[in-house]
């Protein structure tokens, strides 16, 4: 049997992103200065973006696809890659776990990440979710000695495994109904044989896996857990990354694998959108560590977003990638003020910040209004993106249920706002500022207010 | 970057870098930032202008913001004959006024708050004039509101200062309501907010009308009003007038630029801006002139008798706008917005003057205690002089040609215009009376104050005088570009504007020109001299005359009442509505039911819903193996399977 050499272009940016990251592993044994990794890291990462537009193409017998879809989800992997490597620099030597394998498994993940966005085969797709998932389990633990750190990476891997274990036995299913594990494929056979009890099954446990990847309700019960244990610089990866890459991959698989089940999905999701928006928007108001606030403002996040996936058309995608994009600069810089103060986890230390540090508070209140969605940040142009595309696919009324639950979440994400400006101070903030984070924070509020003021220069 | 974004930019990135840097940095530097970004503005609106004079029509979008449908919010630009004339108005003013406040609020502990504000009014007046739709309109509209706002209630700590600034606020929400809905009625019936669309398409509304409670009204008519509701609100006109002379609590510079030369002027620059609606319907047109005369009227009749000296620059404020109105309600725009920027000129000067006054003498507003001012203060005493001399209409100087022109295009516009000439004209004769009275009370004679008033008493210095000089310049001249055909000119201004505002074709001759023109100058040296013989020959005739005609007086000193009356008729019933009916009922216990026990309730659901979440990891096992079943369970039962 002659097997022709792949073609490696299509591939080239994970090739890139994996080297990379096994050069890290062993130039930790070299260099003392973990500065130096986290640089290679950002170098990397930008070489990557630079090639990707270039790398268009399927390989691999058809199992990889890169295509503009999976394109612009690779970007917002690889910025939320830089981001968080310039907000952890500093951070997790305060932390003491500035090991080298950080940023090795930073990009591992990234990696991960990329895979399932181009997967056009479950194995694929299964393979870049557990290098993914797998070094993600490890980051959240990787303060050894800090017990509530050891402890989320415990959950989220024994949770993990479980939906793991979920998402196997739906792709068996499949596999089993189809004899193929090729997206496209599968489609076309399942058109032929139609609905199964089988096959709904098959869809519900697969969907399952990665609803837990999302962090939607009620496979969301290990997002604040780990949030909160989690160095802050890895909640903030993990709030953004394996979340769009969750959805990279149900827009892919849904869209296409289980075309001819879309009203039964469509009406699962639905379902889980509302009790996501509620369970997340409802369950933030009683917070008061802000990291455990942002993990339910996640989960709520994660609940419009799949707004996007049930409207059904390729406005409601863009929309939903569009949100995910934003999604990454607003919630990151706001980890980035959390990471800046020194005492900054308490809803409490948020206190008179104003007074005391005007700019950090001036920054945080464009954070915390984009999360809100409140014009002119960048966070007000998705939600009107995203409900007018639900709109017109007719789903008026679910639009009205979220902007409720949107007009709730006002209230958390505010109440941070009126801490700092209409609180009085208990104790002076004192901040940790770096040239990286003042970097990341400088990119995060630039991107959330050029977006807000001049959405068409990005978007489009 | 086109520079004609610069215009609005420059002092957007001054109000930044001001209220940003001002209190640690900056500081007493912060009128730098300011005038430096303003001047820029200044330069480039002057190019511009040129630009506009050799027949360029600047029309584009800069960007859309947001795109839905056929609703689009963009940001474009739109500068025309119109805007640019407004161009040079609001950044020369303004430029002035920012000089002159480096002198003014000299040492005043929010300083760089002053600076950053005047900034951000800018910004905001400048997109109000530059916008190409009505939403941006709309935006600059609510901006410059905000801004006078800030403003008027810049020394917070005084609560007279408060409640004017609140005040302000308030009234003009009744205009913005109506305004609001015209900007809805305008889309929902043309489908567009671009200017340009909104005027080639409004013709297809004529003969529409709107059944409203059973009347049917004609739908042009009834836009054209909704929007002049906010015109009259912006501009103070009755019955709205009441919030401009409580303005005048705000630092006097304000008064200067926001509340005579820029944002009053706002909805008179709106009604000439939509004067392609306007025109189509007579019945706003007269509600338009005759508002605006009966205004004009009423507020100078105000003027005569109030002692505080800023109260009666805004009162000929409110007055001079109801001039502006009454010129557009004859159809004559082009004289409107003429007078619109001569008047920019003269009464800026006044207010700035009175600063000036206000500077030496300590604050002191009541002019039957200054006195003799002349001699101490030469400078603010002539450039207050050619101000006033402007205003009252003597030939030559710039307020006689605007006045001029709305005169007599008033008198050749029908019936309605015959009456309006007759009380504008009567309207010449009492400014010229009460801008002399300021004269001869505060400038003349013999000081009247105390003696330490006197000891102080001193010139301003150069950075504020300087502005007062560049102004009083303007005061003479800037009505030289619209001398009529009568006096020999060629009334340049007008066919200025005839591409955009229109020109009222005008068939009598001279000889009745010279007549008008005749009777009012008549009317401005009558005003004049009597206010001669009344403050500096016999000082004691306006006692007698105030004794005499007692309820006339009393009834003008008190401002016809009308505060009072909406005291009586608006705020009291809302007091007690609020007190004892929303506040004890449906505040008390429906809206903070609701307020307070819908988040109450959410937390207490939330406090329960978060015993769910043990920390347990079994607990989070078995959520996720239920969710799966119970999912798994609808599924199959709704296949029916």
């Amino acid at each position: 049997m002659n097997i022709p050499f792949p073609d490696l272009r299509p591939v080239t940016p994970e090739i890139i992103m994996t080297l990379s990251a096994t050069a890290l592993l062993i130039l930790e044994l070299i260099f003392k200065n973990k500065g130096v990794l986290a640089f290679i890291g950002i170098l990397a990462a930008a070489a990557v973006m630079y090639i990707m537009p270039a790398s268009m193409g399927e390989t691999f017998g058809g199992m990889f696809i890169s295509d503009s879809y999976s394109i612009f989800f690779k970007f917002i992997f690889i910025i939320n890659l830089i981001l968080t490597i310039l907000i952890s620099l500093r951070y997790i030597q305060r932390q003491k776990a500035e090991y080298g394998e950080y940023y090795s498994l930073l990009l591992f993940a990234t990696a991960g990440m990329m895979l399932m966005a181009s997967a056009k085969d479950l194995i694929i797709l299964y393979l870049g979710l557990e290098l993914m998932a797998l070094s993600t389990y490890i980051l959240a633990g990787i303060k050894r000695h800090d017990v509530k750190s050891n402890e989320a990476a415990i959950k989220y891997f024994l949770l993990g495994g479980f939906s793991s274990a979920l998402l196997l036995y739906g792709i068996s299913l499949l596999y089993g109904m189809t004899t193929t594990t090729d997206i496209y494929k599968i489609a076309e056979h399942l058109k032929a044989t139609g609905v199964t009890t089988t096959l709904l099954l098959s869809m519900i446990l697969i969907a399952v896996a990665f609803l837990f990847k999302i962090a939607a309700a009620p496979f969301h019960m290990w997002a604040p857990d780990v949030y909160e244990g989690a160095p802050t610089s890895i909640t903030a990866f993990m709030s953004v990354g394996p979340k769009a890459a969750g959805f990279a991959v149900i827009g892919r698989v849904f869209y296409t694998a289980f075309q001819n089940i879309q009203t039964d999905w469509t009406t699962i999701l639905i379902g889980i959108a509302i009790l996501t928006m509620a369970v997340g928007n409802i369950l933030a108001i009683v917070q008061t560590n802000i990291k455990r606030m942002l993990a339910y403002s996640s989960i709520a996040h994660a609940g419009y977003i799949l707004l996007g996936i049930i409207a059904g058309t390729t406005e409601g995608l863009n929309a939903m990638m569009t949100y995910l994009f934003i999604y990454a600069f607003m919630n990151i810089g706001a980890f980035a003020i959390v990471i800046i103060l020194d005492r900054g986890e308490e809803l409490s230390d948020y206190e008179g910040l104003a007074k005391n540090r005007p700019l950090v508070a001036a920054l945080m209140l464009v954070f915390m209004f984009s999360l809100t969605g409140i014009p002119p940040t960048a966070g007000f142009i998705a939600k009107f993106n995203l409900f007018t595309a639900v709109i017109k696919a007719g789903y008026t009324w679910l639009v009205i249920i979220a902007v409720m639950f949107s007009a709730i979440s006002a209230y958390y994400y505010l109440r941070v706002v009126m801490n700092m400006y209409m609180k009085e101070m208990k104790q002076e903030a004192a901040i940790h500022l770096s040239p990286s984070l003042s970097l990341a924070i400088l990119i995060t509020v630039l991107m959330v207010l050029i977006i807000g003021i001049m959405p068409s220069m990005v978007i489009g | 970057m086109d520079k004609y974004l610069l215009i609005p930019l420059l002092p957007l990135i001054a109000f930044t870098i001001n209220i940003v840097f001002g209190k640690g940095i900056i500081k007493e530097k912060a009128h730098w930032v300011s005038i430096l970004a303003v001047l820029g503005s200044f330069v480039i609106s002057a190019s511009t202008f040129t630009e506009v004079l050799n027949g360029k029509i600047i029309n584009y979008d800069v960007y859309n913001w947001i795109v839905s449908g056929n609703f689009r919010v963009t940001i474009g630009f739109l500068i025309d004959q119109l805007t640019a004339i407004m161009l040079i108005v609001v950044t020369s003013v303004s430029l002035l006024v920012h000089i002159y406040s480096v002198g003014y609020m000299h040492g005043d502990k929010g300083y760089y708050r002053f600076f950053a504000y005047l900034s951000l009014f800018t910004f905001s007046m400048l997109m109000l004039v530059m916008g190409n739709n009505l939403l941006q309109l709309y935006f600059g509209w609510e901006a410059v509101g905000l801004c006078s706002y800030f403003l008027i209630g810049f020394w917070y700590e005084k609560k007279s200062a408060a409640d004017a600034g609140k005040k302000a606020f308030i009234v003009n929400r009744f205009g913005d309501f109506g305004f609001g809905l015209g900007v809805i009625m305008i889309f929902l019936m043309l489908g567009t907010v671009h200017y340009s669309d909104i005027f080639s398409k409004v013709g297809t509304l004529t003969g529409q009308t709107i059944n409203i409670l059973g009347y049917n009204v004609d739908l042009i008519t009834l836009i054209a009003l909704l929007l002049f509701c906010g015109a009259v609100g912006k501009s103070a006109q009755i019955p709205l007038h009441v919030w401009l002379p409580d303005a005048m609590e705000g630092p006097t510079p304000v008064s200067a630029l926001i509340h005579a030369a820029t944002m009053v002027t706002a909805g008179v620059f709106m009604v000439a801006r939509f004067n392609p609606l306007f025109s189509l319907s007579e019945v706003a047109m007269n509600v338009v002139a005759l508002t605006g005369a009966i205004t004009s009227l009423f507020a100078a009749t105000i003027a005569l008798v109030q002692n505080d000296i800023k109260r009666i620059v805004a009162y000929s404020t409110v007055s001079q706008l109801g001039y502006m109105f009454l010129a557009c309600g004859v159809g004559a725009y082009g004289a409107g917005i003429f007078h619109l920027y001569t008047h920019a000129y003269f009464k800026a000067l006044l207010f700035l003057g009175a600063g000036s006054v206000m500077h030496a003498m300590a604050g002191e507003l009541d002019v039957q205690k200054m006195g003799g001012l002349k001699k101490h203060m030469p400078i603010t005493y002539i450039t207050f002089l050619i101000a006033s001399l402007s205003i009252a209409g003597i030939p030559g100087l710039a307020g006689f040609f605007s006045k001029d022109e709305i005169l007599w295009l008033a008198y050749n516009h029908g019936m309605v215009g015959k009456i309006v000439w007759a009380m504008g004209t009567v309207v010449a004769a009492l400014t010229a009376f009460y801008s002399f009275r300021i004269i001869f009370l505060a400038f003349h004679g013999k000081f009247r104050g105390t003696h330490e008033q006197e000891h102080h008493l001193h010139e301003s210095p150069k950075v504020m005088t300087i502005p007062l000089i560049i102004l009083a310049i303007g005061a003479i001249s800037a009505g030289w570009f619209g001398i009529p055909a009568a006096l020999g000119g060629s009334n340049a201004i007008a066919h200025f504007f005839e591409p955009v505002l229109g020109h009222p074709h005008v068939t009598a001759g001279h000889e009745e020109e010279f007549m008008v023109m005749g009777i009012s100058i008549a009317a401005a040296i009558g005003g004049i001299f009597i206010s001669w013989i009344f403050y500096s020959l016999k000082p004691e005739m306006p006692k007698n005359l105030a004794k005499k005609f007692k309820r006339i007086y009393i009834t003008l000193w008190n401002k016809y009442y009308v505060d009072e009356l909406y005291d009586f008729i608006i705020v009291r019933p809302m007091k007690w509505l609020a007190n004892s009916i929303l506040v004890a009922v449906t505040d008390g216990k429906i809206i903070e039911g609701i307020v307070n026990g819908v988040p109450q309730a959410i937390r207490n659901f939330s406090e329960r819903l978060r015993k769910l979440q043990t920390g347990q990891l079994q607990h989070y096992g078995l959520g996720m193996a239920l969710g799966l079943f119970v999912i798994l369970a609808l599924v199959l039962i709704a296949a029916g399977r």
